[in-house]
């Protein structure tokens, strides 16, 4: 099980005396019909890119807020882990991207008919965000949007 | 910081009228950032659905999260607690 105790010391403090972002109201959107009509998309914060996208960039203050766009036919074996972090281990994500974007899994839920279909996009965030004052203002409305777009039912969010 | 950034994520999702479920490794922070729909799973940072190359167990940690869509007792914020099978 995942404890404030297995990580860094300086990582616990900080999260320890961190204000997290409260979500107040908290809103509620009941599915809008059965899952086995429903489009699904995924959304991870493992900052995985594909060959070709522009890794995600720790050197930003208060965390990286942009986000790549996955299609639903990609090879979750293509992936890239680019999540800098080291408060957590990496061997698991790169061993298999189905981890934490389960791509090949979504594609057998929709196979079996328990959901419609697979999202023509699906997102990737990296996750270690300090500030997300930036994530809301910019990249969330962004992401929303597009799912908008595709009509998306049911969305499925992965952190690492 | 994963576990809030899905979270706020998944509020807006809601807003904008497409049903979530997050994936929460840390229950303080669950309990404190509120995402609408939650499984709390009990792995290790790095690890949400399980373990690498088991699509059983990763295909469980899915079917549960589809379950507390299908469950209309939750209220928000509904924090479920996943409890793997034998094996």
């Amino acid at each position: 099980m995942a404890d404030l105790a297995d990580l860094s010391l300086p990582v616990r403090m900080f999260l320890t005396a961190y204000r997290w972002r409260r979500i107040d109201p908290v809103p509620w959107a009941p599915p809008a019909k059965p899952l086995a009509e429903s489009r699904v998309v995924l959304v991870s914060s493992a900052g995985f890119v594909l060959p070709g996208q522009e890794p995600f960039d720790d050197s930003i203050r208060g965390g990286d807020t942009s986000f790549r766009v996955i299609p639903g036919d990609t090879d979750p074996s293509a992936l890239i882990d680019t999540h800098r972090s080291g408060a957590f281990d990496h061997a698991g994500l790169r061993q298999d991207p189905n981890l934490a974007l389960p791509l090949d899994r979504l594609r057998e839920l929709a196979r079996t008919r328990r959901i419609g279909e697979v999202a023509p996009r699906h997102l990737s965030f990296m996750g270690s965000i300090t500030a997300p004052g930036r994530l809301m203002r910019d990249s969330v409305p962004a992401a929303a949007e597009l799912l908008v777009e595709d009509h998306v039912d049911v969305a499925l969010l992965v952190p690492v | 910081m994963c576990n809030q950034a899905v979270s706020l994520v998944a509020a807006e999702l809601e807003r904008r009228g497409i049903a979530t479920v997050t994936i929460q490794l840390l229950r303080e922070v669950a309990e404190k950032v509120r995402p609408p729909r939650a499984l709390f799973v009990p792995f290790l940072h790095g690890y949400p659905l399980d373990a690498p190359g088991e699509p059983e167990k990763q295909r469980a940690v899915l079917e549960a999260m589809l379950r507390i869509l299908e469950d209309p007792s939750l209220v928000p914020p509904a924090l479920v607690d996943y409890e793997p099978g034998p094996g």
